[in-house]
Parts: structure tokens; C-alpha cells; sequence
């Protein structure tokens, strides 16, 4: 570890601090319907879009319509994705002559998509045409995306409103949240990464003869369009296989430390947003801070573990920390910070192979995913996995005291309680349940690319990511096989709807109750001492659960390494 | 219930069509105008053919070419299209080796590796970038270490002084940005140009 390192990291910090405040100003507007600087150009759009389509922007829907209007639009994207995989070698933009994808790629990959997880199965620039990166995987990664902004605020509107029976209106809140907060920065941020050197062409891929003489086919593309929206919307998905690691994915230190802002941006605004529609902003703040602890001690260890490398290379007289599978532009400190980043936030853009980090350089990429991605979060969905960790630390100071637990105005009850641990426990049923199936299936098993401790870790990563809609993988694994197709879809699909309905459900009931004063007995909610218990909740929680499989993998591969065995 | 799903096929459908074609074909557009060399891959010419992108890595085996990192790319069999073969730097392919801490077919290569290093340079400590894969295997860069490293091997297949082949490398160095973001840097295509420059004067 070096001072430049943690200076670099410590700027990151601060910028992302920085920007909370005014884009959660700009998008506490945008959600309450009120006028920005781009009414002007953006409203005569928005408003043709609902006389198009039939939407009455004044009224709200109760959660049941809101959440079957969510799923109605689900089904469309899927159904968009899968027939232009499935027929992309008829279509147009397509240079390369990409073939039709399998059935089964293609299920996997539209789920992977409609869930915000971006999952790579398939591989970029050998798969698919321009077209389906496009129309299809582009405008999947603003939908995705905005319906997962959409579902936190109607979370937070459960909080904020009394005794009502609606939450707002689905069809307004993704309009709204694409057109006015996505699709602006998006347009700047694609300029910006097509000067640092993203191509942005729909020409074919380009034959180029090295100096060697050799032939060099460079793949090329509509890229930086959909880096920008991939990384915004905490996506992910890469335009080409290598994702983030491809210099024509992110070609400078500059491009990473934007790329990795640009993760964090928006979720990290979801909790001033939330503050400011409960009417106290340091509620938010106290949620961020909780977030920021779990996130720093997440940086500490894989920053260290991937500065001392491996026992293997540090036999052979090397130094300079595990650069296997990192770039040099990016070196140790980006590749590590940029890998708890994406894993915090649900976002699984790589810039670095996490299969080749070390075993505990790579376990807390794991772990981050393991709570649930509540550290920023995917946006909108780090906002609820995180209200839902309250709920319940909530309920459980509750229950010390002999009080009914209250928050924000609220008082928790049975059935928040409830909703709240059926989210958080089909989680682990998903990754726990999957993992188990798949290690003693020998076809499953021989997808692993690496043997011994590290070849479990591969699996119970990515059944972890695909159920956290993360994305990221120990790339090594070979998941294009039917049964890694289908289960992980499984995993997809889980690990995003069982979680938004309760989640939905908890709003309902929310926005229903009224709104109580707080008194003499209620717990503060925006002190240290809430941060420190939530944070309690969630590791312990957190912990107890996944405990046991962490000690298979990272952990006893961690103590073989110092062994010097290898598999 | 009915009643969405008027808005749910027709705000995906409008949607769909302003984020995935009217926003990536303008953006196409303007990027074109105002970023033209950058748009289309930031590719370098020499004699009016293309020899490759100034951001992606490719392939040096000769000795009098500084060379890049070893890379983990593959390309399918062409005796067998269910099997991969190895092929370095192939720039429709990316990817890395996603070999982990404990792998003995990884330990083995980079011990090959650093062995052949250390009979080419004994007098220096093998730098770790240049016996370990890079995430996309097509690495540009590698780090100033790595290129001084080969500067005796390059200085003698060109009959070049090593002094002047050094300074090609300083100058060729790319720093953090602002002294602070990123790693210091060398672009192996860009070095490598700027040799045959220099040979042909």
C-alpha cells in the first residue's frame, strides 16, 4: 500500500460525498413532479409519451397496480431482448455476421438484463450484433436502471406519506427518471469517454497488420454510448468480453476514476433523496454513513491483500503485488478500489479479473455482494436492500427496549418485519441453495477453471452475483452450459423480484399508517449510535449466514496459499 | 390490471426506441464530428495502412521490438470450433487467464517465464508485469520497470548504444495524471514505432 494509493482513494471518497447533495436535490424534483432547467426541452416529450401511451400522470396507483405495471414492463423487455438475440443474424448493424445466440444464452441473458445484472455469458464482441447492443442490451441498461430508481422512491414515498393508499404512478416515475436524470448525464458522459478514446462507430471491425506483420482483427463498436449508461446505472454489462479492462472500455486512469464515480453517483444521491422527502436530511446522511463504514473496511482489505500478492509470486523473487489478471494503467490501487465499488453498488463492471485476486482480495468483493449490495447499492435497489436492514435493526432496538419500534414516523410492526425477512432471507437461499446443487453435480463441477478451494469460490460467486443482479464473475468458470444458463437465470430473476415485492408491499403498508411525532422514547435515527447498530444488524445477519461457505472457499484457500500448496 | 397494459407496450416501445437507437445513433453522430480519430478506434497508420490502435496491445516476439506483457487470449480451434487455441493479443476476443493465488498451471507459466527473463537480463530484478496476464490481454502499456528491463536485449538486436535506447524509454513514459491518478506507463506500440523512426533517419 503507498500514500499516493490511499490519497487516490480518499479523493474518490470526497468527490462522491460531494456530488450527494445536488443531484439528490436535482432528483427530489424530478420525483415530486416539480420543473427543472430541462422542462423546457425534456416536458413536451414527456408529455407526448403519456398521450401516446395513455397515462394519466395525476393518478397514483396502489402498490399492487404499481408493482404489476413494474412487471407488465419486465415481461416486454424480456420478450424485446430474447427475439433480437434470437434473430439478430436477420437484422441490420450487424458488420461481423454474428449468428443467431442458443436458446438458452439468450433466456439467460434477457433475464440477466431486465434484472439490472448483466450477468456475461455471452461475449461481447463474438457474440452479438450492433444491434442487440444496442437496442436491445443499451436500452435494457436505462430501463433496468430507472425502474429500480423508480421502485426506491415509491419505498420512500411509503415512509414519507400518511394514511394514504397509493405511492405514485410507475409509468411517470420511469418515464421521468429516464428522461430528466439517465438519459442527460448520459449524453455528456459519452462524449466525455469518447474523447479519452472509446469508439463510438457502427463500421466493422477493423483488420490491422502489426509491425510483425501479423494480422490483428480490433473489434470496435457503438461503445461508449452504452459504458456510460452501463456504469451509471450500476449495470455492467460489457460491450466486450473483458469489460472494464478493455483499453476500448475504459482506455485512461482518467476514464477509471469517473467510471468509478459515475457507479456510485446516483445511489449514493438515493439517500439524500430519501432525506429530503422524510423532511430531515440527516436521515439520509446517517444511512450513507453506515454505508461508508462497511465500504472503507471493504477498501482496506483488498487494497492490502492485492498490494502484498501472492505467496506463489513472492517466491519467485517478485514485487510489486498480484498484477495477474490487472491492468498496468490502472495498477493495484484502481483495480482493487474500482472491485469493491462495483460489488458494493450492484453495478459488476470489472477492471480487473477478480478470479486471479488474491483469496481475500477476492472475498470481500464476495461478502459486499453477500449483504445484499446495500453499500451505495444498485441504484435504487441499494436503497431498499438498505431500508429493508433497518426495518430490521429497527425492530431489534425495539425489542431491547420493550418499545414499539418506530422509524422516520413510522412505527415497524408485525407485517414490515415480516416483509423485510423474507427479502432478506430468500437471498441466500438462492446463492447457498444453488452452490450446494452445483458442487455435487459432476457436469457443474467441470465448469470450474480452477481446482481445489478456489474452483467452490468460482461457483458460489456466481450464483452470489447473479442473485445479488451484481454481474460480476470469477470469470474462469465456464457458465454458457444449460445448467448454468437456466440456474442462474433462476438466481436473476429470485434475487430481483422476491426482493422488490416485499419491498413494494413494505410500502404499502407503510403509506397507509399514519404519521406519529417523535417522543421522549423514541430511538434517534441520525445518530452514531443507530449507525453503529445497523451496521451491527447487517454483519451479524450477514455473517451468520454466509459464514460457513466464506470458510470453504476464500478462507481455506487464504491458509493454503500460506501453506504454499497449489492445486 | 387491463388498463396498463396499454402504457406497459407503449412507453417500453418508445422508450426502447429513444435509448436504444435514437440516443447511440446520435451520440454515433456527434461523436463522429467532434472526435473523429478517437470514434473510430484511435487507430495509427504508417504508409496508409493501418498497423494497429494506439490503445490496444498486440503482439512482439522479435528482439529488436520491446515486447508487451503475455496475454491470455484465445481464439477458437480452427480444427475443432468446440475448442479454443491460444492466441495473444486477439483484439475480437478479450479476456484474461482467471488463473487464482493457489493455480499450479499459473505459478508453473510465470516461473518459465521469469526464468527466461532472468537468462535475458541477470542484471535486474524481473518486473511482475511483465510474467503476469493482464485482465483484457490487450494490455498497451507496461510499466517503465518492464520497459528498461528489455532496453539491453533491444539495444543489441538493433546495434543501438543503450544509453539512447534508454532515453527513448524516459520519453516514452507516461506519468500518473496530475501526479496522482493511475500508474507511471509506457505504450509498447507507441516505444516501438518511435525505434523504427529513429532506425530509419
Amino acid at each position: 500500500m503507498t500514500v499516493i494509493g490511499w490519497i487516490q482513494i480518499l479523493l474518490y471518497c470526497a468527490i462522491v460525498v460531494a456530488l450527494v447533495k445536488p443531484l439528490g436535490g436535482y432528483m427530489t424534483r424530478v420525483f415530486n413532479g416539480e420543473r427543472t432547467f430541462l422542462s423546457p426541452i425534456l416536458r413536451p416529450v414527456e408529455a407526448g409519451l403519456y398521450w401516446i401511451g395513455g397515462v394519466d400522470e395525476k393518478r397514483e396507483q396502489h402498490w399492487l397496480t404499481y408493482t404489476v405495471a413494474m412487471l407488465l414492463f419486465h415481461v416486454g423487455g424480456f420478450l424485446i431482448i430474447y427475439g433480437l438475440m434470437r434473430l439478430q443474424a436477420l437484422l441490420p448493424f450487424n458488420p461481423a455476421e454474428q449468428s443467431a445466440v442458443a436458446q438458452d444464452l439468450s433466456f439467460n441473458t434477457a433475464i440477466s438484463f431486465i434484472t439490472n445484472t448483466n450477468w456475461q455469458n455471452y461475449g461481447g464482441e463474438s457474440t452479438l450484433s450492433y444491434l442487440v447492443q444496442m437496442l436491445g442490451l443499451t436500452h435494457q441498461n436505462f430501463l433496468s436502471a430507472a425502474t429500480g430508481i423508480a421502485l426506491a422512491v415509491a419505498l420512500i414515498r411509503g415512509f414519507s406519506r400518511s394514511s394514504m393508499r397509493t405511492i405514485g404512478n410507475f409509468w411517470v416515475d420511469v418515464t421521468r427518471c429516464t428522461l430528466y436524470v439517465l438519459l442527460p448525464i448520459c449524453v455528456v458522459y459519452t462524449l466525455f469517454l469518447v474523447w479519452q478514446g472509446i469508439p463510438q462507430t457502427l463500421g466493422a471491425y477493423v483488420d490491422a497488420t502489426t509491425l510483425e506483420g501479423a494480422k490483428q482483427t480490433i473489434a470496435v463498436g457503438p461503445v461508449a454510448s452504452q459504458v456510460a449508461i452501463k456504469m451509471l446505472g450500476t449495470n455492467g454489462g460489457g460491450f466486450f468480453n473483458a469489460n472494464a479492462a478493455h483499453p476500448f472500455e475504459n482506455p485512461t486512469a482518467l476514464s477509471n476514476f469517473v467510471q468509478m464515480i459515475s457507479i456510485f453517483a446516483l445511489g449514493a444521491a438515493m439517500t439524500n433523496v430519501f432525506g429530503r422527502m422524510v423532511g430531515n436530511q440527516r436521515q439520509g446522511w446517517a444511512i450513507l454513513a453506515v454505508m461508508g463504514v462497511l465500504f472503507i473496511s471493504g477498501v482496506a482489505v483488498t487494497y492490502w491483500a492485492e498490494a502484498n500478492g501472492t505467496s506463489a509470486l513472492s517466491a519467485l523473487g517478485l514485487t510489486g503485488g498480484n498484477m495477474e489478471g490487472k491492468e498496468v494503467r490502472f495498477g493495484i490501487v484502481a483495480s482493487s478500489l474500482f472491485a469493491v465499488i462495483t460489488t458494493a453498488a450492484s453495478c459488476g463492471a470489472v477492471n480487473a479479473m477478480h478470479d486471479s485476486f488474491t483469496a481475500l482480495g477476492g472475498m470481500i468483493p464476495l461478502i459486499n455482494m453477500q449483504l445484499g449490495e446495500i453499500i451505495v447499492g444498485g441504484v435504487g435497489a441499494g436503497l431498499y436492500g438498505m431500508l429493508l436492514f433497518v426495518v430490521l435493526a429497527i425492530f431489534v432496538a425495539g425489542l431491547m427496549v420493550g418499545r414499539t419500534p418506530e422509524y422516520v414516523g413510522k412505527k415497524i410492526e408485525a407485517r414490515e418485519v415480516k416483509m423485510a425477512m423474507l427479502a432478506i432471507l430468500v437471498l441466500p437461499l438462492m446463492y447457498l441453495g444453488w452452490t450446494a446443487v452445483a458442487v455435487v453435480l459432476p457436469s457443474a463441477v467441470a465448469s470450474m477453471a480452477n481446482a481445489g478451494p478456489h474452483g467452490f469460490t468460482e461457483v458460489l460467486y456466481a450464483y452470489t452475483s447473479a442473485t445479488g443482479n451484481n454481474g460480476s464473475a470469477f470469470g474462469g468458470l465456464t457458465g454458457d452450459t444449460f445448467f448454468y444458463n437456466l440456474t442462474l437465470a433462476c438466481s436473476m430473476f429470485v434475487g430481483r423480484f422476491f426482493m422488490i415485492v416485499p419491498a413494494m408491499a413494505l410500502a404499502g403498508s407503510l403509506a397507509g399508517k399514519k404519521s406519529i411525532p417523535p417522543s421522549a422514547g423514541t430511538l434517534p435515527t441520525t445518530g452514531g449510535l443507530f449507525v453503529g447498530l445497523v451496521v451491527g444488524v447487517i454483519l451479524i445477519i450477514g455473517g451468520l449466514t454466509f459464514f460457513p461457505a466464506l470458510a470453504l472457499g476464500p478462507i481455506v484457500e487464504h491458509l493454503a496459499m500460506n501453506a504454499n500448496t497449489l492445486f | 390490471m387491463l388498463r396498463e397494459l396499454r402504457p406497459a407496450i407503449i412507453i417500453l416501445v418508445l422508450l426502447t426506441l429513444i435509448t436504444g437507437l435514437a440516443y447511440p445513433l446520435a451520440m454515433t453522430a456527434i461523436a463522429g464530428v467532434i472526435f473523429p480519430k478517437q470514434a473510430q478506434g484511435s487507430l495509427i497508420e504508417k504508409d496508409g495502412k493501418v498497423v494497429g490502435s494506439a490503445l490496444i496491445g498486440q503482439e512482439f516476439k522479435d528482439d529488436k521490438y520491446f515486447h508487451g506483457r503475455p496475454s491470455a487470449t484465445s481464439a477458437p480451434d480452427p480444427a475443432d470450433s468446440t475448442k479454443t487455441v491460444s492466441a495473444p493479443y486477439n483484439a475480437a476476443n478479450s479476456g484474461g487467464s482467471n488463473l487464482g493465488p493457489t493455480s499450479r498451471a499459473l505459478n508453473d507459466r510465470v516461473k518459465e517465464d521469469v526464468e527466461k527473463l532472468k537468462a535475458e537480463n541477470p542484471s535486474a530484478a524481473v518486473p511482475v508485469d511483465l510474467v503476469t496476464t493482464s485482465g483484457s490481454g490487450l494490455d498497451p502499456d507496461i510499466s517503465p520497470e518492464a520497459a528498461l528491463f528489455q532496453v539491453p536485449r533491444v539495444a543489441k538486436a538493433r546495434n543501438m548504444p543503450e544509453d539512447l535506447v534508454r532515453q527513448m524509454v524516459v520519453m516514452s513514459t507516461e506519468g500518473r495524471l496530475a501526479g496522482l491518478l493511475g500508474e507511471p506507463r509506457v505504450n509498447v506500440l507507441a516505444l516501438n514505432l518511435a525505434l523504427d523512426r529513429a532506425a530509419t533517419k
